[in-house]
């Protein structure tokens, strides 16, 4: 028998992927950058385009009514390229975490759906919406079928006030970190509402822990949240960006010592709200099914889905919001930027720092898929005790520091300085020796090479 | 420019993720087949007929972390808004939130000697 020779895809699929993994990533930021002039709140853009729309017409559009009529087209116009980036966002994300499963597993993981199997999330969508819609007769119809959507909303709605560059943001609520806990409690309810609603075991079971879970870890959350907050004395995300600087010193992470623990507190909190690893009790496959989504089938499955692979993004997006310093780019002090306000260059730099907000948001996003297939998902009674045992404790704690930290630094402004050298220092040194010892690792087995070939 | 303003794209956001979730599940409902069976609409019980019914009483553990919840949940919304105006409000804003704080802690203190926050 022949050696077994690995399938080669055709050439127009290669092309195909090739054509959508290029213009996917870079078609969202350009079309989102270009929507946000129109969304100027002085409504600048809306009246040009309505002075536009008027001559073609040969009326007159520049009443009050037109104008707001305008405006919430232009607005809806941008909630569906932001929900759409959520949804395509989760489906990339998901290809790319079934890749590195498959890596970290030693096996291939999918392969065949065009080249490297990067258009799997474009075959799961179709499957899913040719899939039949199952509702359990014993279940409650109507709460089995609304839950999807509490959920969808909870995660689109987030989208309205994280930023994603300088000034690209849908709303900049002068709420905005509140905000985001606030909506994001909607998945919760979703989550109760498909538990009960099913009728099914395995699914009160998964709801009543999320339940738990979810409101057990948003109070941590909300004590390390106020760390940045105190910080920036805003509650505006794009506030608490500008407060921070571009160097990582100038970060809130490394600005105060208190902040760094927070920061571990605030991802240890939102791995749990999100329901990922090792905090993926209510879902756990190897005790209660699929937990809350054990009945679901067809497209609410993937409404379900496609949320909790978006919360991805928002949890990331959220952390550098908070503590990474945001889309702060090196060499771009406020001044500056204002300066280039009405010049080509402004796009550029708006560019510019979309890129750099979203390699710090997928950056942490891959820890969040490293932790997932690293770490094994741990017991309820531990779950509950590293919530209000410790997290608790220590968000407190942190809170304290803060206040009497910020009195330090108004008293001793060096203080910020010399904490963001030395942590930040710190930090580097602790990268290195990650890498190094996991060169050392890849070394080691050097004997049983790992054979890429597959891919 | 008013709070409804600011808040508008709050609404459109949500009008659109509901639409778009209902046309897509309505373009699943005609795309996909209709074919159910009894078998496939009980409940999922790995494989053998289903025991009972799944409305049953639940565990009382999950009532006090609720209760938990609800008591800090309401200290965050107070803290929420002290923190934006800390350096405004000086000392008496900080002791006054000081004696609040300290009062919540105590009581974490107290449920967590009663053994409540201990999962069995």
């Amino acid at each position: 028998m022949a050696p077994y020779q690995p399938k080669s895809d055709p050439k127009w699929l290669v092309a195909l992927t090739l054509a959508v993994a290029l213009t996917v990533p870079f078609l969202f930021p350009v079309l989102i950058l270009l929507s946000m002039p129109l969304a100027e709140p002085s409504g600048g853009g809306v009246t040009l385009a309505l002075r536009w729309l008027g001559n073609v017409l040969g009326t007159d559009l520049s009443g009050p009514v037109a104008h707001d009529v305008g405006t919430a087209v232009v607005l809806l116009l941008i909630a569906f390229l932001f929900i759409n980036f959520g949804a395509i966002f989760s489906g990339i994300c998901v290809w790319w975490e079934r890749r590195i499963a498959g890596r970290m597993q030693s096996r291939i993981g999918p392969n065949r759906q065009g080249l490297g199997g990067f258009l799997v999330w474009v075959a799961d969508a179709v499957k899913f919406l040719l899939k039949e819609d199952l509702v359990p007769a014993e279940a409650d119809s109507l709460l089995f079928r609304i839950a999807p959507y509490f959920v969808l909303t909870g995660f689109a709605l987030t989208f309205v006030v994280l930023p994603f560059g300088h000034s690209v943001v849908m709303a900049d609520l002068n709420v905005g970190v509140f905000y985001i806990t606030s909506v994001t409690a909607l998945v919760v309810v979703g989550i109760l509402i498909s538990g009960w609603s099913s009728n099914s075991k395995w699914a009160l079971f998964g709801g009543m822990r999320s339940a738990a879970q979810v409101v057990s870890y948003e109070i941590p959350a909300g004590l390390a949240v106020f760390v940045p907050v105190l910080m920036a004395g805003s509650l505006s995300m794009q506030d608490i960006i500008r407060a921070q600087g571009a160097a990582p010193w100038d970060w809130f992470i490394f600005r105060n010592p208190a902040a760094l623990v927070a920061f571990f507190v605030l991802f240890t909190s939102q791995l749990a709200e999100a329901n990922r690893t090792p905090f993926d009790l209510p879902e756990a496959e190897s005790e209660l099914v699929a937990g809350y989504l054990s009945e679901y089938s067809g497209f609410r499955f993937a409404l379900f889905f496609m949320s909790e692979f978006g919360n991805i993004w928002v949890m990331s997006a959220l952390a550098t919001t908070l503590f990474f310093g945001g889309w702060q780019v090196p060499g771009m002090p406020a001044a500056a930027i204002s300066a280039l306000k009405g010049t080509g260059a402004w796009w550029g730099w708006q560019l510019v720092s979309m890129a750099v907000f979203a390699v710090k948001t997928l950056l942490l996003a891959n820890v969040v898929i490293w932790l997932r297939w690293t770490l094994p998902r741990i017991r309820i009674d531990q779950m509950m005790t590293l919530s209000w045992k410790y997290l608790v404790p220590i968000g407190f704690v942190c809170l304290i520091f803060t206040l009497f930290w910020q009195l330090g630094v108004g008293a001793a402004p060096g203080l910020e300085l010399a904490s963001g050298v030395a942590l930040s220092v710190g930090a580097l040194f602790v990268v290195i020796a990650f890498f190094r010892r996991v060169f050392k690792n890849v070394t080691d087995v050097r004997g049983d090479a790992i054979d890429l070939s597959n891919w | 420019m008013t709070p409804l303003e600011s808040y508008f794209p709050l609404a459109v956001v949500f009008a659109l993720a509901l639409v778009l979730g209902l046309a897509l599940v309505g373009l699943a409902a005609l795309l996909g087949p209709r074919r159910p069976s009894r078998v496939k609409e009980a409940p999922f019980e790995c494989g053998s007929d289903p025991v009972g019914d799944a409305r049953g009483r639940f565990g009382v553990k999950f009532y006090v972390i609720a209760l938990l919840f609800v008591v800090f949940d309401i200290e965050a919304v107070f803290i929420y808004p002290w923190a934006v105006q800390v350096r405004e409000l000086g000392w008496n804003g900080f002791a006054t939130m000081a004696v609040f704080a300290a009062t919540l802690v105590a009581g974490l203190a107290y449920v967590w000697k009663k053994g409540a926050l201990d999962w069995e």
